[in-house]
This record gives C-alpha cells, sequence and structure tokens, in this order.
C-alpha cells in the first residue's frame, strides 16, 4: 500500500485532442472519438499501438471503439456520460498508471446531444419529483442559487460576471461555439429557463470528442509536446439527497473543501499559486460554488469576488479560458482537463495566461473532484 | 379532460404514501430501530440499515428552504401553466422534500413557514403541495 499523496507528479498528460465543436448529425460517437483519438495521437507522435489502457465515457460499446481504434488494451474502463466522470476517469487512468496496470492510457469522451436532441430533463430523465415539473439539473442549480441569494445576497448581475468572462474568453478561442461578445445586461434581459436561471446561465449542448493520453513521468519524455504533470488530485462524493439530482443544500461547500485540501496537500500547493482555474460550469452558479470551497473566497463571498472582471485573463483568477461549458463546448469536464494541458503548455495563443504554471480543475457535483497540473 | 402532467410511478415501496395522499395524509418512512424519517422511502434505514421500516404521518408543516419557476415546459402537460413554482421545504420531522408552491405573491422568503395541502389530479393520485402560512 501506498499514501495517496506518493503519487504526486507520478503520472503525466503527453496527448491531448478534440475534434471541432458543433452539430454534426452526420457522424456517431465512435467517429467523433476516432478523431479526438487521432489529434491526441498526433499531438504526441505515439505509435497508437502502444496504447494499453482505454478508458470510454458516453461512448456506448468499449469493445468497438477499441476495434474502430485497431487496439487491444489490458485495461479498459466504461464510464457512464455524467459530466462528474471526468475528474474520476482521470485520477481512474493516473492511478491504474501508477500501479502498472497500463503504461499509456487513452481516455475518450464523445457527445452527440446536439443532434440527438437531448434535453436533459422530462422523460429522458425520470425522477422522483417528475409529478410536481421539478426536472433538470439546470432546475437544481436554480434551486441553489436561490438558496444562496437569500443566505448571502449574492444577486444575477453578480452571477452575470461568471457568463460573461467565460464568453470573453471563448472569444479568444478560435474552435469555441460560441464567440459573441455579451453584457451582464445581455445576461439580465435574457429568457428565464428555470428561474433565476437564464439562458445565459446554462451550459451549450453540442456535439464533439476529446482525448487525452496518460503514462508514466519517465516515459513522457519521450514524446513530442512538453510533459503536463498531474501533480494533485482530491475526491470527495455527496449522495445524499440524491433523489434531488445535482443538487445540495450546502452548495457541496463541504466536498469542494475536502477535495482541494486534499488536492493542495499532494501537489504541495496552495489555492494562492493557481495561475488559472478550470471550473465545471454546467450552470454558472457552480463556479460560484466552487471558489467557495476552493478557498478563493469565503462561503458567501463569491458574488463579490467575481465583480469587475475578476475571472477575465488578467484579472484575480482567470477561470475557463478555453470557454468553458457556458460557451466553447459541452464536453463535460474533459475540455477544461485539455484546456488545463495547454495552457500550461503555453499553446493558447489569444488566450494564453502568462507565466502558466499551476492550473487546477475543480468539478463541483455530486462527485466532486479536483486535479492540479503543473508543467512538467 | 384528461390528466397530461407525468404521474408518480407507484411501487411496492411508495405505494402506502400514495394511499394516505389520497386520504389527505403525508406520510413519511420511518425506522423503528433507530427513528430516522425520511422521504423517498428506501429499502432499508440509511443510518441503521435495519430493513423493517414503518411510516409516521407528518404534520405537514415546514419552512421553505428554496424555490425556483419553471418557463420551460418539459412535459406537454406543463405547458399550460408556465411558469410554475417548484418549492425545497424543510418538513418539520426533518426530511427535504420537493413539491409546488401553489402561491403566487412576490412575497416569497427562505424560512417562510409553509403548510401541506392535498390536489386530487386524478382518481388514483392526490399530490401533496404547500402553501404560505
Amino acid at each position: 500500500m501506498y499514501d495517496l499523496n506518493e503519487l504526486k507528479d507520478k503520472v503525466a498528460v503527453i496527448g491531448v485532442g478534440n475534434t471541432k465543436y458543433g452539430n454534426f448529425p452526420e457522424i456517431d460517437d465512435y467517429g467523433l472519438a476516432a478523431h479526438a483519438f487521432r489529434n491526441a495521437v498526433n499531438d504526441c507522435g505515439i505509435d497508437k499501438n502502444k496504447i494499453d489502457g482505454m478508458l470510454v465515457s458516453r461512448i456506448p460499446y468499449y469493445a468497438r471503439m477499441g476495434e474502430v481504434l485497431g487496439i487491444n488494451p489490458r485495461w479498459t474502463i466504461t464510464l457512464p456520460g455524467h459530466g462528474r466522470m471526468s475528474g474520476m476517469g482521470i485520477i481512474e487512468a493516473a492511478n491504474a498508471i501508477a500501479t502498472g496496470q497500463c503504461d499509456y492510457a487513452a481516455l475518450m469522451y464523445a457527445n452527440i446531444g446536439r443532434s440527438r436532441r437531448v434535453n436533459y430533463g422530462g422523460d429522458e430523465s425520470p425522477g422522483t419529483w417528475d409529478p410536481w415539473g421539478f426536472t433538470s439539473p439546470g432546475a437544481a442549480h436554480a434551486m441553489m442559487f436561490r438558496r444562496h441569494m437569500e443566505l448571502y445576497g449574492t444577486t444575477t448581475r453578480q452571477l452575470a460576471e461568471v457568463s460573461v468572462a467565460i464568453r470573453y474568453h471563448a472569444g479568444l478561442n478560435p474552435d469555441a461555439v460560441m464567440r459573441n461578445p455579451i453584457t451582464i445586461e445581455d445576461h439580465e434581459s435574457a429568457r428565464f429557463i428555470t428561474a433565476p436561471l437564464r439562458l445565459l446561465d446554462y451550459c451549450l449542448i453540442n456535439d464533439g470528442a476529446v482525448c487525452l493520453i496518460l503514462t508514466s513521468k519517465e516515459r513522457a519524455r519521450d514524446f513530442k509536446k512538453p510533459p503536463v504533470l498531474i501533480s494533485g488530485f482530491g475526491a470527495q462524493d455527496t449522495y445524499s439527497p440524491s433523489s434531488i439530482a445535482n443538487f445540495d443544500l450546502d452548495f457541496w461547500y463541504p466536498a469542494v473543501r475536502a477535495a482541494g485540501k486534499q488536492a493542495y496537500e499532494m501537489a504541495g500547493v496552495t489555492h494562492k499559486d493557481v495561475d488559472g482555474l478550470m471550473c465545471y460550469d454546467n450552470f454558472s452558479p457552480t463556479v460560484l460554488f466552487s471558489l467557495e470551497g476552493l478557498g478563493f473566497c469565503g462561503q458567501g463571498e463569491s458574488g463579490h469576488f467575481v465583480e469587475d472582471g475578476a475571472l477575465r485573463l488578467g484579472g484575480k483568477l482567470p477561470v475557463n479560458t478555453d470557454g468553458g461549458h457556458l460557451s466553447n463546448s459541452y464536453m463535460q469536464g474533459w475540455a477544461l482537463n485539455v484546456e488545463a494541458v495547454r495552457q500550461l503548455r503555453g499553446e493558447c495563443g489569444a488566450r494564453q495566461i502568462p507565466d502558466c504554471e499551476v492550473v487546477q480543475y475543480v468539478q463541483s457535483t455530486p462527485c466532486t473532484r479536483s486535479i492540479i497540473y503543473t508543467r512538467g | 379532460m384528461s390528466y397530461t402532467k407525468p404521474l408518480p410511478r407507484i411501487d411496492t415501496l411508495n405505494q402506502p404514501f400514495w394511499a394516505a395522499a389520497r386520504e389527505g395524509k403525508f406520510l413519511l418512512q420511518h425506522c423503528p430501530a433507530c427513528g430516522d424519517t425520511r422521504f423517498p422511502p428506501g429499502p432499508v434505514c440509511p443510518k441503521c440499515l435495519a430493513g423493517d421500516q414503518d411510516w409516521v404521518e407528518s404534520s405537514g408543516k415546514g419552512t421553505l428552504e428554496s424555490w425556483v419557476e419553471m418557463h420551460r415546459a418539459y412535459w406537454d402537460g406543463f405547458k399550460d401553466n408556465l411558469p410554475y413554482r417548484v418549492c425545497l421545504v424543510r418538513l418539520e420531522e426533518g426530511p427535504l422534500i420537493v413539491s409546488n408552491l401553489i402561491d403566487t405573491t412576490e412575497n416569497v422568503r427562505m424560512g417562510a413557514p409553509v403548510k401541506v395541502v392535498f390536489d386530487a389530479v386524478t382518481e388514483d393520485v392526490t399530490l401533496p403541495k404547500f402553501t404560505l402560512v
């Protein structure tokens, strides 16, 4: 047995790839994932036949995926298509590499929700509260944000800062789906979906796929790009009340604190060392909850913290420099981890964080995870 | 006129709840071993894992923890009701439940006292809903 903290800097991301993001009814899950995989393979220059670990999420059948790519791994995991699986999957893969279950793991995620017209509510996701018309993750986040407003006086104009800053970043990312700038007034006049949340508080639904290739720090030196190290990670689940899906009365604050503490300890950094935060933004309020849980501000102070463009490049804490789920692409956390890698490599062009050395990923969800990446 | 909104999936676990709701009672599953009460019901007590669970009647009183207004109909049956309010209520007995807040007044606040009212939506199904006290 080893101490979890011994995994610090043992595993590296060597290759990342993604498809274009948008509406692609002519291509299926396997096709999207295969394009992302090929891009990640080309990114690092690995011989794809060396890949002996495979993790798939939101892809129907792992074995067909292996057939499509012509690989026969010795480690395979399938995860469901929940966004929270990205952090879980990367940590699982890091453990598999650290324990020698595989040497090179390819992690793939594909989403064709746009061309399949997925709604994320109603009969697609039956729940206890359907008879009362309570459905969809967005409604659960609206329920949390209303509570945050009541408890702490947070305003929708403060919440707008999240969507506005992240859209600004999307404008700097040529690959992002939604690039036209928005203002606080645009946010305030957008139509309600579930009040107090409006259209611009909701993530996109688009097609696309992402792939990351991981290996050990030692092997990572043999590839094209500078490796990015997984320096720390932390985890905490919150399964009550799961009958109210995607909801926590405390905004997952205890879980985010616990996961963040574990990740910081392992990496040997604090939140003050973080140059950029990649924050799961299925709905804008989760960004506020994440900032509080990780200690960037006190509980209830996130509304004030995000004011005046604090989350923009050049602000106090650049968040989701690729445009996140709100404006870049709904890749359920996977693309945010790719962005973390690209920032640390210095590949981000107009949206590059200067002197970027520490990037943190966080998903404040029933399965809260945080991963800290550093330059190798 | 037929009822077009989603109906509860009544199973062996929750059947007593829905039978009682028809009688104007709000039941909570209760653990005789440790006293834990909850909704929705489960196969074992999540605190002590006792298998034999019974039911107690809730006072139907609680406080408002949060609420939202649904402006989008995920089911066609809700189209004519938009926007409608969904509330999160902490019952006196402890459980946190989701329901509809039937009031349309603007002066809603977290912590407001609420009480259950029963809405017989079909012959078989009565939905407990809440109103400001």
